[in-house]
């Protein structure tokens, strides 16, 4: 680059001293100044300390079941799908020492199914609220950027996905097609990103739009693709991040829900337990609990953390809510 | 005027629409800016003072192109020729850019929270697509050290929020005067900060105009501060520029009744002159559908049936490049 | 001879913040007479709002009062509780606030928002008695009486300040807060109504507190003034002994800091650095790093306010004399 002729005089500064530390480096170093210093505040909330403990129990249960699999487990026995215990002759039976949450009425040990199917809920509320967040920040910048008939086209679609009832949605695409969890996944995370989420990321970005900066930007010489990628959508970002929580709530219901009805191709799942207790006949038999209380009080619990999780989130991006 | 002026703003006008119910089908429109013309000469300080509703930040958001004029023209001295900036396309738009550039009167809120010091100064080398990372980071620690953030590379990779107001301004002053502008457009960039503080934007500015041979167009209410700022004065009422001259010629010699009221109106920081009360009558209006007579009529007390007979007076030069929009001057 | 109204002495105030507490108010003392008026200047910050929010005890959660007293015709405000401070409110004293015309009730006519006030206040009066007041104080405040039957969004800027005046005035109070009430407006608006409060002041015999950073709109509507930094009042006297005899360097500083329209375009002087963090203030005096004039004494001891001329005093080592 030329030496500029107009702000003259000899350098001002210090070429080496500057260009010292590369610039990624400083950034990520901001990036992680960033993320602590939002931990602090995250940590400062009992509310979201809660959720993530209970998260992480969940997903330390994941990540166990595949090492108990391979060491103290027998594959036959254990399977969560397939195993058996051959050396009881009538099943279900209570908890005991062998199975700690006991058996369902098929042979199978609930402690395996309950630790097994904890992953793949983790992967469902993840895929789904990615997609909620691409779609939703996606949606929300645009309409609120160029208005006219686009964001009148989102904002209808948006209404139009509030109205209708999402389980039914669920159970008329289940009856038509198969559905897998990856499905449902993208389900849930197309219809969460094209509704509520839309609208409150748009009024968002709509508030962002009005902004000082963003008249900046545009004297700078800023193009309609600069503004919204570099200036408005790292601003709705932390929204969007807060709505993902919510999501992955909405995700895990749902899959219980279709689980329930048996309407779900998927080897199995919490929503899949309980239904394998309706079917079998053992769901108002109160006696034999561990067939339904620890698959749903799971789904609960997860559901609740994700939601106090976002609780505390919405307490950081939303400064006001802050206890002074 | 012996310089070849570097902007020319010829009629120029702004008109905004309001809204209105769809049954009524009547139009009525808010007359912001109204057939304005004034030129500003190279290297020169035009203060536009008004008080709100004047239409004075509506000029200057014409001037660098943040919105395009219902009437009139804007020429400016780009490369060369004069070029009406509302005629511009694509490429030539982004060179405009470089050319003419704006610092925005709230120091908290021209710059984006989540963006560096070095993001945010840089963003004009960025966009116009300037040199490389390297680059620009030794021209924007440059810049940092020429506004006064010294030194350069503790304030680099600041956050907005770790830096008070007046570190703000400098950081807009520096985004804006990155690219070398030959225009400034400088709205109120004092207002918001503290008087302690204020000076020192000022004498920057100052510094920086004569160092970078900058044309300033200075956007105020404040009169003192544009004294300060500025050598040749403008002054706005409801979208019209009553009168313009040199600075001091009008503080001391105004002609216009509106100018004399605006003068007499600025309270004084010494307790042993009294100011008497200004000569002016009702309050302010809004420049909605305005009559086709002088726009000061209702408020002027010389008024004569002849200001309402006929349309808003031109501006006339009275002499020294002292123009005055008044029949009864 | 003038009888004290109001006598702040050695008030301080702290809030509790994520960050530290935060030393607003330190140690500050003046007296306001009846129906005299007071200016007290400085920049952001420098605890003049802070002041008046501690006089009235309208403290938020994290704010306490931590010595000193306020003493309103010799009683104290200061360890008043809730209830008792609230007859002093609008009736003794009343304040109007920074941008207040954005404290009307968009909801509500303009005339019922003063007519409930009255009601709260001035339970005593009739029906019709508090109507008739409602009028007379538009016509104090120079707004039409008709006006009443509006709403605030129907008024301009300069309307809803007059009106959040008369508001302000509908006990008449013996004292009233003006925080930075014109900051907001335009200066042909300002200056009538610079000139309408000194007016009603002298009329109703009110005393005045006038907050403001400009030091040009303290000079034409206060007697004495107060200069305030870093929660220290550094400087008070008569308007005119501060502005031709300073003291305080700081005052001397903020002086020639303001340009003026009048008078030989001249100088401007910067004061180097930034205010202080009040959170960890400077020792000794809070203006040492940025005074000229500083020495070892300044970084160490903090400065004794006293009177160095009559009726004028201040707190500095090194006084400009």
């Amino acid at each position: 680059m030329a030496q500029s002729t107009r702000i003259g005089g000899a350098p001002r500064v210090d070429r080496a001293e500057v260009l010292a530390i590369p610039v990624w480096r400083i950034r990520l170093n901001l990036m992680w100044r960033g993320l602590r210093a939002n931990a602090a505040l995250f940590a400062e909330n009992p509310i979201g300390l809660v959720g993530l403990g209970i998260i992480l129990f969940f997903a330390l249960m994941a990540l166990a079941h595949p090492i108990l699999m391979s060491t103290v487990w027998d594959k036959g026995t254990y399977d969560p799908v397939l195993g058996i215990d051959l050396a009881i002759p009538l099943h279900p039976t209570a908890p005991s020492a062998t199975h700690l949450l006991g058996t369902d009425p098929l042979g199978r040990d609930i402690l395996s199914q309950l630790m097994w199917s904890a992953r793949s809920e983790f992967a469902l509320g993840v895929v789904a609220a990615l997609v909620t967040v691409v779609i939703a920040t996606t949606v929300g910048a645009i309409s609120a950027f160029y208005g006219g008939l686009l964001d009148t086209a989102f904002m209808r679609l948006a209404d139009l996905i509030i109205m209708t009832p999402f389980v039914t949605i669920l159970i008329v695409l289940s009856a038509l097609f198969d559905v897998k969890l990856i499905e449902l996944a993208f389900v849930v995370g197309i219809t969460s990103g094209f509704g509520g989420a839309a609208i409150i990321i748009k009024s968002q970005a709509l508030t962002i739009k009005v902004r000082t900066y963003i008249e900046a930007a545009r004297v700078a010489g800023g193009s309609n693709s600069h503004i919204i990628l570099r200036h408005i959508i790292p601003n709705l970002l932390p929204l969007s991040f807060l709505y993902m929580m919510f999501t992955v709530t909405t995700a895990i219901f749902s899959e219980a829900v279709l689980s329930f009805f048996g309407l779900l191709n998927i080897r199995m799942s919490w929503g899949l337990m309980i239904h394998t207790t309706e079917y079998t006949g053992y769901l108002l038999d109160l006696g034999k609990w561990w067939l339904i209380f620890p698959a749903s009080l799971s789904i609960t619990m997860l559901c609740a953390a994700f939601y106090l999780v976002g609780r505390a989130l919405d307490e950081i991006v939303n400064p006001r809510l802050r206890r002074r | 005027m012996a310089k070849d002026p570097l902007v020319i703003v010829e009629g120029l006008q702004k008109l905004f629409p309001l809204a209105v119910g769809i049954l009524s089908g009547e139009k009525h429109y808010i007359h912001a800016v109204d057939e304005v013309t004034f030129s500003i000469a190279e290297g020169e300080s035009l203060a536009l003072v008004g008080e709100s509703g004047s239409g004075k930040t509506t000029t200057g958001k014409l001037l660098v192109k943040l919105t395009d004029p219902t009437g009139g023209h804007i020429k400016m001295r780009l490369n060369g020729d004069h070029v009406d900036i509302a005629h511009l396309k694509g490429k030539e738009t982004k060179r405009f850019r470089r050319q003419v550039q704006m610092i925005f009167q709230d120091p908290y809120e021209s710059l984006n929270p989540r963006r560096t010091v070095f993001d945010t100064i840089a963003e004009p080398l960025v966009v116009q697509g300037v040199g490389e990372l390297q680059d620009r980071e030794l021209r924007v620690a440059d810049l940092l050290e020429l506004v006064g953030l010294s030194p350069a590379k503790t304030f680099l990779f600041r956050f907005p929020h770790e830096l008070s107001g007046g570190q703000r301004q400098r950081v807009a002053i520096a985004r804006a005067l990155i690219v070398e502008p030959a225009f400034v457009v400088a709205d109120e960039p004092t207002s918001m900060l503290d008087v302690s503080i204020r000076t020192g934007i000022m004498q920057l500015m100052q510094d920086l105009a004569a160092r970078l041979d900058v044309t300033y167009l200075y956007i105020t209410h404040d009169l003192a501060v544009a004294r300060y700022m500025s050598n040749r004065l403008a002054v706005m009422y409801l979208g019209k520029i009553v009168e313009i001259g040199e600075m001091e010629d009008l503080l001391h010699n105004p002609l216009h009744p509106y100018t004399k009221a605006l003068l007499s109106a600025v309270p004084v920081p010494d307790p042993t002159i009294h100011r008497t009360a200004p000569n002016i009558l009702g309050s302010i209006a809004k420049p909605i559908d305005p009559e086709p007579i002088c726009r000061f009529y209702e408020r002027c007390p010389i008024r004569e049936s002849i200001c309402a007979e006929n349309l808003h007076p031109p501006l006339e030069d009275k002499g020294a490049g002292h123009r005055v929009a008044c029949y009864l001057v | 001879m003038a009888e004290t109204l109001l006598r702040v002495e050695n008030l301080t105030m702290h809030y509790t913040t994520r960050a530290g507490e935060v030393s607003a108010v330190d140690d500050v003392s003046f007296t306001l007479d009846k129906g005299a008026s007071m200016g007290l200047v400085g920049e952001s910050g420098c605890g003049k709002t802070s002041i008046a929010a501690t006089i009235l005890k309208l403290l938020p959660e994290n704010a306490e009062i931590k010595g000193g007293h306020v003493f309103l015709d010799g009683t104290d405000l200061a360890p008043m509780s809730e209830s008792e401070i609230r007859h002093v409110r609008w009736r003794r004293i009343s304040m109007v606030f920074q941008a207040a015309m954005n404290s009307l009730n968009p909801v509500y006519k303009v005339g019922d928002q003063i007519v409930e006030a009255l009601e709260t206040h001035l339970p005593q009066l009739s029906a019709q008695e508090t109507r008739k007041r409602v009028e007379d104080l538009f016509r104090l405040v120079g707004l039409d009486p008709k006006l009443a039957d509006q709403y605030p969004h129907e008024y301009s800027g300069g309307m809803r300040q007059r009106a959040v005046i008369a508001m302000a005035l509908a006990c008449h109070p013996d004292l009233i807060i003006a925080d930075e009430p014109t900051t907001a407006l335009d200066v042909i608006v300002q200056d009538s109504l610079l000139r309408e409060m000194t007016e009603l002041q002298k009329q109703l015999g009110m005393a005045m507190i006038y907050i403001s950073h400009d030091i040009a709109v303290i000079a034409e509507v206060s007697d004495r003034i107060g200069v305030m930094y870093a929660g220290k009042l550094v400087e008070f006297g008569d308007t005119e002994a501060i502005f031709k005899h300073p003291i305080h360097p700081y005052t001397q500083g903020l002086l020639s800091a303001f340009p003026s329209i009048i008078g030989p375009k001249r100088e401007l002087a910067t004061l180097p650095g930034e205010p202080p963090d009040l959170i960890s203030p400077p020792s000794g005096c809070r203006f040492h790093p940025r005074c000229p004039y500083a020495t070892d004494v300044c970084t160490e001891k903090v400065p004794v306010y006293e009177e160095h001329r009559p009726g004028h005093f201040a707190a500095c080592w090194h006084p400009l004399e």
